[in-house]
């Protein structure tokens, strides 16, 4: 195989990936509308209740709607990555996961490429997201909407490679509801993305430390710092380790035996 | 005409305690439409299996014009064509996103794809629904969908698992007729797996397998010349019913 082969390969998942959104138009709307309602109605009934406290990387008060906002381009990418699984999963058992295992190009690369294409995905709702969040009163630095870019590519990639790794241990379509219960809402709800930490930690000093330790705190703060032209550098490391760390285990786990275990049941 | 040789040697397969496939030694005749006649639980489908390298070889050898697929799997993958029992389309895209997935994956540019695309399906008689959603298909073009695919890359050798399983008698002879024309024109190998005695012709070569066991392996009208079998159903019932190998 030739680069160009490689290149060609690429193309052709990112391409599918792109159709099979396309052909979802649902998926997309939810993906705006499950944050949004966050912002507009979860935000504005908390507003009151919880005061936010100068702290890095804003300079000044900000409302909750602007604290949350990151989190809330985070949940997005955290659906996304999670939404990659179950389409392995359908893949698996509509049987179309052959024709990517009978390729003559490395299985590691079919994974990366699908990686960014779910990355790619996400980044399209991400900016949707933020372009109706705009609107909405919550405004950013302009530049940081370019900035924030290669923060949320990382982000989106971490989260594609967990729902990657995560594929590989559903045996079911229908497990997927264990993902909403076991992944999605415990990363999502014991991370900075609704409240900051030391609040956590006002309130409980276990519940911080959990929060601490899960990667999607950092992508968060990642997020959250890039969105105003700055960097956070552990979140970086972490996010970076994670992402490096969890792309191997979902190579090392995509087993084709596995993956194709509905072969044999006839002949 | 092809040279391309496709040859198992020995090759055991089990499922825990189960075995699927019990030291099965095939080889096919290049450029012919070789036939694997087996019931339902012969093994065939995870013959296919090991043969597309979706499972891991357990015991003995697949060779590839004479060589280890171990050794060169992605050089084998790229000359191999497969249709499997199960579909395994994208019902969602369209007839000609589906190919320009699979010929990607081959590493083909998709102006390449497109002309092949359009070549094969021409030939198949589905040029027109080139921008048709695969769920619109019936299951006679699905299937044709599916050759146009496993063609794309131009293949040496070309595997279908029971092609023609759920389609009508017409349906089911088209596909047939239109792969034999195929190996015919193509000089293509083809590995032909089926549980119906119809879809086989006398003078094809014929690998009977039962209970993951070779109970026959040679043209069809020498193998019932030398048992002394009537016909090719004949030796089948008989072979399937006793068990006992005709070679």
């Amino acid at each position: 195989m030739t680069a160009i082969q490689y290149l060609h390969a690429f193309n052709g998942v990112v391409k599918r990936e792109f159709w099979r959104f396309i052909q979802q138009r649902s998926r997309f709307l939810s993906a705006l509308v499950r944050p949004l309602l966050w912002l507009v109605v979860f935000a504005a009934g908390f507003r009151a209740a919880l005061g936010v406290a100068i702290i890095p990387p804003y300079e000044t008060y900000i409302t909750y709607e602007t604290y949350i906002a990151p989190g809330l381009c985070c949940m997005i990418l955290l659906f996304n990555g999670m939404q990659s699984s179950l389409s392995m999963v359908y893949d698996r058992e509509m049987g179309s996961m052959k024709v990517l295992l009978m390729s003559p190009v490395p299985r590691s690369w079919l994974l990366i490429s699908k990686l960014l294409a779910i990355a790619l995905i996400s980044l399209l709702q991400v900016y949707a997201f933020l372009g109706i969040a705009w609107i909405a009163g919550v405004e950013p630095p302009l530049l940081g909407m370019i900035t924030v870019l290669p923060a949320l590519v990382l982000v989106a990639l971490l989260l594609g490679a967990i729902g990657l790794f995560l594929s590989a241990r559903i045996r079911q379509l229908e497990n997927f509801a264990g993902v909403m219960n076991f992944v999605i809402f415990p990363m999502f709800f014991l991370s900075s993305a609704l409240y900051p930490l030391w609040k956590m930690r006002e309130s409980s000093e276990w519940l911080y430390w959990i929060c601490q330790y899960n990667p999607f705190t950092h992508a968060v703060e990642l997020v959250r710092f890039a969105l105003y032209q700055q960097v956070n550098l552990e979140a970086l490391a972490i996010t970076l380790g994670c992402t490096t760390l969890f792309t191997l285990l979902a190579i090392l786990s995509f087993n084709p035996e596995r993956n194709t275990r509905t072969v044999p049941a006839r002949g | 005409m092809s040279s391309t040789t496709l040859e198992l040697e020995s090759v055991s397969h089990s499922y825990g305690n189960r075995v699927a496939l019990d030291n099965v030694s095939i080889k096919l005749r290049p450029g012919q439409f070789n036939a694997l006649l087996g019931p339902n639980g012969a093994g065939k489908s995870t013959l296919f299996a090991l043969l597309t390298r979706l499972y891991r070889l357990q015991q003995g050898e697949i060779l590839f014009d004479g060589a280890s697929i171990n050794r060169q799997p992605r050089q084998f993958l790229s000359r191999m064509g497969v249709v499997f029992q199960q579909s395994t389309l994208d019902l969602d895209l369209t007839v000609l996103q589906n190919l320009e997935y699979h010929g990607a994956l081959h590493g083909l540019s998709g102006r390449a794809i497109r002309a092949r695309a359009a070549q094969e399906l021409e030939w198949l008689g589905l040029a027109d629904r080139l921008g048709d959603k695969v769920r619109s298909l019936n299951g006679g073009h699905r299937r044709r969908v599916e050759i146009a695919r496993a063609l794309l890359h131009q293949p040496s050798i070309l595997l279908l698992d029971e092609a023609s399983a759920g389609l009508d008698v017409a349906s089911r002879q088209a596909i047939n007729r239109a792969v034999r024309d195929l190996c015919r024109q193509r000089g293509l190998t083809v590995l032909w797996a089926t549980h119906l005695l119809e879809e086989v012709k006398p003078e094809d070569p014929v690998i009977i397998l039962h209970k993951g066991r070779v109970l026959a392996d040679g043209q069809g009208q020498a193998l019932c010349t030398d048992t002394g079998d009537t016909s090719l159903g004949d030796l089948f019932e008989r072979l399937t019913e006793n068990g006992v190998p005709a070679v």
